[in-house]
């Protein structure tokens, strides 16, 4: 610790600090643009500057950039001296010369850096009266807008992109006052991350261009904290709504989760919450049994739509004439829903609906997590690790933004170098030249080359078992008592040891596999090195991979699997279903949901998306999306978080039967009991589910209850400055309507209530400050710039490491061997459209590559086949027809399956290839 | 092709050790020629004699001060340099971008003599425990870099480079690297950068490079003409090395002085530290029939501008620093009545300006602003608070402002050049401040 005296005051700050961190994080305001509390300082944009003195004697000081000034114990600085408030003010006019004051025209206006960096100085007229120097703007793809004429030149663009995230096509061109950020050629932007530009950029030049399509001003979104539910990762994310629409995701601080930045999908891949097509009204199908000719489904007919009671008579009717009815539940869907389907249908007739290979594996996760003696850690704690292990993950497809926050672990090597040296970490540009090359020990085993490996000290491609084999022998050279495959070859023998000894060194070693790859090897060998670890009493992590939003909650909760519950319908030992947010068809082929639903006398559905699923059920009861819903997710990590309503969907439409699935099945159980229907709430349903299921008892306070306030006040989800409330429905009615009321959260539908910082609170719906409009705003929120939330990090945590020796796997798959006429189909994770909702959203539509086969050159060889040419799968019935892309890392005798291409593939399999004849 | 002004019986080796085996045809002096004047002397008397540390030590006492304008002392430069255990070893890098306006004297060193360098460059890496060193020229100095890629080969193939050094057991190389023509460069900080083909924008120090420079390694980036001190220093020692300024300068040595200009006879000159400007202005023949001295700057066209009367000052950094200019690189720009200061400053800014590396607000957007002023001045078009404008902006460049050096180099001639020349910018001010917005704009016309 260190005492600093700022104009007059003491302060007690952290001496490894910079003074501009040490004084932001008193609360005190300084511009800047160039720092970023997650990238370090680099002196570029000299807005920092204050005055600092010798001693309390020297009143003549000189001026210093405070982000490059070292906190020094009994400094005297003054923020507010003249001429550091004049040289800042000066500052702001240079940077004003070339922008073009577009402010009412340009997206950022309302949440703009410069804007509040502007006032904050006070600088307000021109001096300068000749020519502007002007840029043309590249097309960046669907994602990002570009207008370099507002460029403040700050750096932060090209800093972020490509040493935080690792992206090679962004740079910085020209010189003197004609820089221009951009790529070498128009082009997308090939970073699963470059959405973190329109948050970097402390303008407008990179915006968000889905946003554009339907912009509106920040101060007139209505926003909740929310939770994404693109993946399992649970990045915290604010969605802005406005006229019932999501107009944009910003990122929303958790300083043990998301930090700062979200990936691609998460932020850009809301828009099937806004889909014209999705259910808003119930709707009841009639069913003409058909003769089953031509193998077609079994039933066509009319769809008419319902009001609520009758919805419900209906499906009420048509599940109590059934003999038994299951339910099928949805790891995209909350804890508060499923269990609300659990309760509805009996613990015995509750499936997770997930596929039974694939639940096996989260059991097991869990049951690693939180037996093999290392924690599950969250992404801040993985970025303290300093040696890495993955087995088995392409991270950048099956979880992106931890594979960002590996990335900062393993370039972390350089901050400790730096140390040594006696440079601060902060000192970003320093750390980087000294860096060099230099990363902490990752090995990474995969089956295909990944955006990750240029980091690894080594790479190991090849099939599960051998990924498997690896990890197995690693835990055999970390603790010989762990058992060692057999028939080893030297290279991998070698290269174990390297890992292990590694591993071993390292004050926090981190283990990452997952479930991508369906191959429950993979998973025991992270395990087995996870104890072997733990045995030798090393701190570290494990870190294990899951695949949706809530799939690790539906692990916890329990159930039993889609596999079974198809079968139960099949089989005709139940005749009535009801599906919760969950298309079969995206998760079993469709002859065997067809098999399933064909035989159900009654199939009740509720989702918020029009699904193949949707399409077959009797009675469709319109979910809500997590935009218009509140519930709870555990992610990956075990963390138990809330997501809040961002706006009630009837209010602008009030046709709208859309009601939170939870609400739904309350109703629907109360139809089926021929009760009147209770009104629940959300706090009853989660402390039901804390009560019901002890390993989730935690998530009932993973978020507030509908009683907390603030000062007596609820919280606002609208800025103080939201504009037009009373006139939105004017079109509809000229009589305004009674703002929605909220019944399930502290969280009002309005601009009334408690939005300030002052009073530390968990779940902050948007980032506002007096003077702070950009989500720089996060500063104000946070113990310190960069670090915490002052009441703390949203969510509850499940999965901690019990005490106790947890025992080896001691099965242990052969060397993978290539067949001669077969190869083993292999599950492949895909950021864009590897997530059934997000793939339903136009913009990341656009950014998925064509649906291919992975081969590796060999395979094409033997098959005589270029990349593109068609190629045909078979797995037993079933057949998949795709282009092939060979790839050089991947192992001989191995194809790779993308995930949502039409043949659901939940673990390897063996198939047959036939080559297509492409007619000329 | 540069040309030393002085014959070879003024040049001896007891005064003049940079010029004095400089064949007086402008012939580059090669290996052989080179051999047997002196030519690697120093080299072995290190190997034999002394030790980094004492070497850094003579060095020190020498007071050899940097001679790419800067005038740090190259001793404790050196002395700051990491080495021990746990420490990679690094680099000696030559600066040899030269591009400092109105400066040849490099050009002199790299053209005639490369095997200076190279010697130099030697005793750095066995001084600094450098295992490569970099010459990093400018790219226009094609001349230069042929003779000096030639001497690298010859004193790699004789032994002084390469591996084990002259048997020593020490391994040192020497890699040419042309420049691509940024006055930036010449900034060390931003040369490495450039040489480990970065943009070459400048460095934050510290971390200085003796500590992490080029790639994370120790590096010592020194002038051409400073390196090319170092042999004399280690081969006679410090107190002749200091003697050679004859008591007028503090500084030790020899510098290449150097005149451009409307004069008689513009040149390079190599003399004590600390002559004077009127001794310099003599050897290069006096202004040329019919001009008469309006200002001079002393050392490239980041130093400050100068009057006559500091002519009499000796051409050293102290003396001229006090002056409230730089000696920069001693080579000195005479500035003729007939020639306006105005548009000096103008072509100048426009050359700092042009050459911004575009890093820190203060140089990307002040500079070009400051050229708009000046050309409005130029142009008679300038307004009433112009001049004010440019002094405020003269300040906001200045030392601790701005990222790095650079635009403090372009605000000293410009403070300068109004704080002695005032009435001349005051001239192209014809309009009051606003003028062009002074007439109403009609409203309700249409």
């Amino acid at each position: 610790m260190a005492t600093i005296h700022v104009d007059g005051r003491d302060y007690e700050v952290d001496g490894a600090d910079n003074l501009l961190h040490a004084c932001l994080s008193l609360g005190l305001d300084i511009p800047y643009f160039c720092w970023h509390p997650a990238m370090g300082s680099v002196g570029a944009c000299r807005q920092c500057a204050v005055k600092q003195y010798k001693d309390a004697d020297d009143h003549q000081g000189m001026l210093v950039m405070s982000c490059m000034a070292p906190v020094q114990d009994d400094a005297y600085i003054s923020i507010e001296d003249d001429e550091a408030k004049a040289f800042r003010a000066n500052v702001i006019e240079w940077l004003m010369i070339n922008h073009p004051h577009d402010c009412p025209v340009c997206e950022e206006g309302g949440h703009c850096h410069l804007q509040d960096m502007t006032v904050m100085t006070g600088h307000d007229s021109r001096r300068y009266r000749f020519r502007k120097r002007t840029h043309q703007n590249q097309d960046l793809g669907p994602f990002i807008g570009h207008e370099m004429n507002r460029c403040i030149t700050c750096y932060r663009c090209v800093r972020f992109y490509n040493d935080y995230a690792g992206g090679g096509d962004l740079g910085a061109f020209g010189a003197h006052d004609n820089v221009y950020f951009g790529r070498f050629q128009e082009g997308t932007l090939e970073s699963p991350f470059s959405g973190n530009l329109t948050e970097v950029c402390p303008t407008g030049v990179f915006t968000d261009q889905t946003h554009s399509e339907h912009y509106t001003r920040k101060w007139d979104l209505q926003f909740a904290p929310s939770v994404c539910h693109q993946c399992a990762v649970g990045c915290n994310i604010s969605p802005g709504e406005r006229y019932g629409d999501i107009r944009r995701i910003e990122n929303r601080y958790h300083g043990e989760v998301n930090h700062y930045f979200l990936c691609d999908r998460g932020r850009f891949g809301y828009g099937y919450v806004n889909r014209e097509d999705r259910p808003r009204v119930p709707e009841w199908r009639e069913r003409q049994r058909v003769d089953a000719g031509a193998g077609a489904a079994g039933v066509v007919g009319g769809t008419i739509s319902l009001e609520i009671d009758d919805a419900l008579d209906r499906a009420a009717d048509g599940l109590r004439n059934a003999r038994r009815v299951i339910g099928i539940g949805s790891p995209r869907a909350s804890l508060e829903s499923n269990h609300m389907l659990r309760t509805l249908v009996g613990d015995a007739n509750f499936s997770t609906g997930i596929g039974a290979r694939e639940l096996e594996l989260l059991v097991r996760m869990n049951e690693l997590n939180t037996r093999s003696g290392l924690p599950s850690p969250s992404l801040r704690e993985i970025e303290r690790c300093d040696a890495v292990l993955v087995l088995g993950e392409d991270l950048i497809n099956s979880a992106a933004r931890m594979a960002l926050a590996i990335r900062q672990a393993v370039n972390a090597k350089g901050e400790a170098l730096a140390a040594e040296r006696g440079i601060p970490s902060w000192n970003a540009e320093a750390v980087k030249t000294l860096a060099q090359e230099a990363h902490h020990p990752f090995f990474l085993a995969t089956l295909d080359a990944t955006e990750l490996d240029a980091l690894a000290e080594q790479t190991y491609h090849a099939a599960p078992d051998d990924i498997a084999r690896l990890g197995f022998a690693v835990a055999h050279y970390i603790d010989p008592e762990a058992p060692c495959p057999e028939a080893l070859d030297d290279a991998t023998t070698g290269l174990a040891q390297r890992i292990a000894e590694a591993l071993l060194a390292a004050q926090r070693p981190l283990v990452v596999s997952g479930g991508s790859l369906g191959t429950p090897a993979v998973l025991e060998a992270a395990g087995n090195v996870a104890c072997a670890l733990a045995r030798r009493t090393r701190p570290g992590a494990l870190s294990l991979v899951r695949r949706e939003a809530n799939s690790t909650g539906l692990s916890l909760l329990g159930g039993q699997s889609l596999d079974w519950a198809l079968e139960c319908l099949t089989s005709g030992e139940a005749d009535g279903v009801v599906i919760l947010e969950n298309d079969l068809y995206a998760r079993v082929d469709a002859g065997q949901a067809d098999a399933a639903l064909q035989r159900a006398n009654c199939i009740v559905t509720l989702d918020h998306q029009r699904t193949a699923t949707w399409d077959r059920a009797d009675v469709g009861l319109p979910a809500a999306s997590f935009a218009e819903s509140d519930g709870t997710l555990i992610s990956l990590e075990g963390r138990a978080q809330r997501f809040y309503q961002v706006f009630d969907p009837s209010y602008i439409r009030p046709e709208t039967r859309i009601r939170e699935s939870w609400r739904w099945l309350n109703a629907l159980k109360a139809s089926v009991e021929r009760q009147a229907v209770t009104p629940l709430t959300l706090d009853e349903v989660t402390w039901d589910v804390a009560e019901t299921y002890p390993a989730l008892a935690p998530a009932g306070d993973a978020g507030l209850s509908a009683a907390y306030r603030v000062h007596g006040l609820r919280l606002a989800r609208e800025p103080h400055r939201y504009s037009g409330r009373t006139a939105m429905r004017a079109n509809l009615d000229v009589s305004e309507p009674r703002a929605p009321q909220d019944p399930d959260t502290p969280f009002a539908f309005s601009m009334e209530g408690y939005a300030g910082y002052a009073e530390p609170r968990r779940e902050v719906a948007f980032a506002w400050a007096p003077g702070w409009n950009s989500p720089q705003a996060w500063n104000k929120f946070q113990d310190e710039v960069g670090g915490h939330l002052r009441a703390g990090d949203p969510g509850v945590r499940l999965l901690g490491p019990l005490p106790g020796d947890y025992d080896y796997a001691r099965t242990l798959p052969p060397r993978f061997v290539a067949r001669d006429a077969q190869w083993l189909a292999v599950p492949q994770a895909r950021l864009f459209g590897g997530d059934e909702t997000s793939a339903r959203a136009e913009p990341i539509q656009a950014r998925m590559a064509e649906t291919r086969f992975t081969v590796s050159r060999g395979t094409a060889e033997r098959l005589r086949m270029s990349p593109g040419a068609p190629l045909t799968l078979h797995l037993g019935e079933r057949r998949l027809t795709l282009p092939v892309a060979v790839s050089e890392a991947w192992p001989d005798g191995v194809i790779g399956v993308p995930d949502q291409s039409g043949l659901s593939l939940a673990a390897p399999e063996w198939a047959h290839l036939e080559r297509q004849e492409v007619s000329a | 092709m540069s040309r030393i002004l002085q014959d070879r019986d003024e040049r001896r080796p007891e005064t003049h050790p940079l010029t004095f085996r400089l064949n007086d045809d402008g012939t580059p002096v090669m290996l052989d020629d080179y051999r047997e004047q002196q030519g690697y002397a120093s080299v072995e008397r290190a190997f034999r004699d002394l030790s980094s540390k004492t070497l850094i030590e003579e060095l020190k006492t020498a007071n050899l001060r940097g001679r790419g304008g800067g005038g740090f002392s190259a001793g404790l430069k050196w002395s700051l340099t990491m080495q021990g255990e746990g420490i990679p070893r690094g680099y000696i890098v030559c600066n040899a971008d030269e591009m400092e306006p109105g400066t040849f004297k490099d050009r002199l060193l790299l053209e005639q003599q490369p095997h200076l360098l190279i010697e130099g460059m030697i005793l750095a890496g066995f001084a600094n425990n450098a295992y490569q060193g970099y010459i990093f020229m400018r790219g226009e100095y094609v001349d230069a870099a042929r003779t000096v890629q030639r001497a690298l080969d010859e004193a790699r193939a004789a032994g002084w480079l390469g591996r084990d050094v002259a048997g020593s057991g020490w391994d040192f190389d020497i890699a040419l690297h042309t420049g691509a023509g940024r006055y930036i460069c010449g900034e060390e900080t931003a040369l490495i950068n450039s040489l480990e083909g970065k943009r070459a924008n400048p460095r934050a120090k510290p971390p200085f490079p003796g500590q992490s420079g080029a790639w994370g390694k120790p590096t010592v980036v020194n002038n051409v003409e400073t390196l090319c001190n170092v042999p004399s220093v280690v081969l006679h020692g410090a107190d002749w090395y200091q003697g050679l300024s004859q008591g007028k300068s503090g500084d030790g040595g020899t510098k290449l002085y150097g005149v451009s200009g409307k004069v008689k006879r513009p040149g390079l000159w190599e003399l004590p530290m600390g002559t004077t400007g009127n001794e310099l202005l003599e050897r290069a023949g006096g202004m040329r029939d019919g001009h008469t001295l309006k200002t001079w700057l002393p050392g490239g066209g980041s130093t400050g501008f100068l009057l006559p009367e500091h002519l009499e000052l000796a051409l050293d950094f102290d003396t001229i620093g006090k002056a409230g200019s730089r000696l920069g690189t001693g080579l000195i720009a005479v500035v003729a009545d007939d020639q306006s200061v105005v548009s000096l400053a103008r072509n100048l800014e426009e050359f700092f300006s042009r050459e911004s590396c575009g890093w820190c607000t203060p140089c990307r957007d002040g500079l070009p602003w400051s050229v708009k002023l000046l050309q409005a001045l130029e142009a008679g078009e300038g307004e009433r608070g112009d001049i004010d404008l440019l002094e405020s902006l003269a300040v906001d460049l200045g030392p601790g402002r701005t990222f790095c050096a650079h635009a403090p180099g372009a605000a000293m001639p410009l403070a300068s050049a109004i704080h002695y020349f005032r009435d001349e910018f005051e001239r192209g001010v014809t309009r009051g401040q606003g003028a062009a917005h002074a007439d109403p704009i009609p409203v309700g016309s249409v």
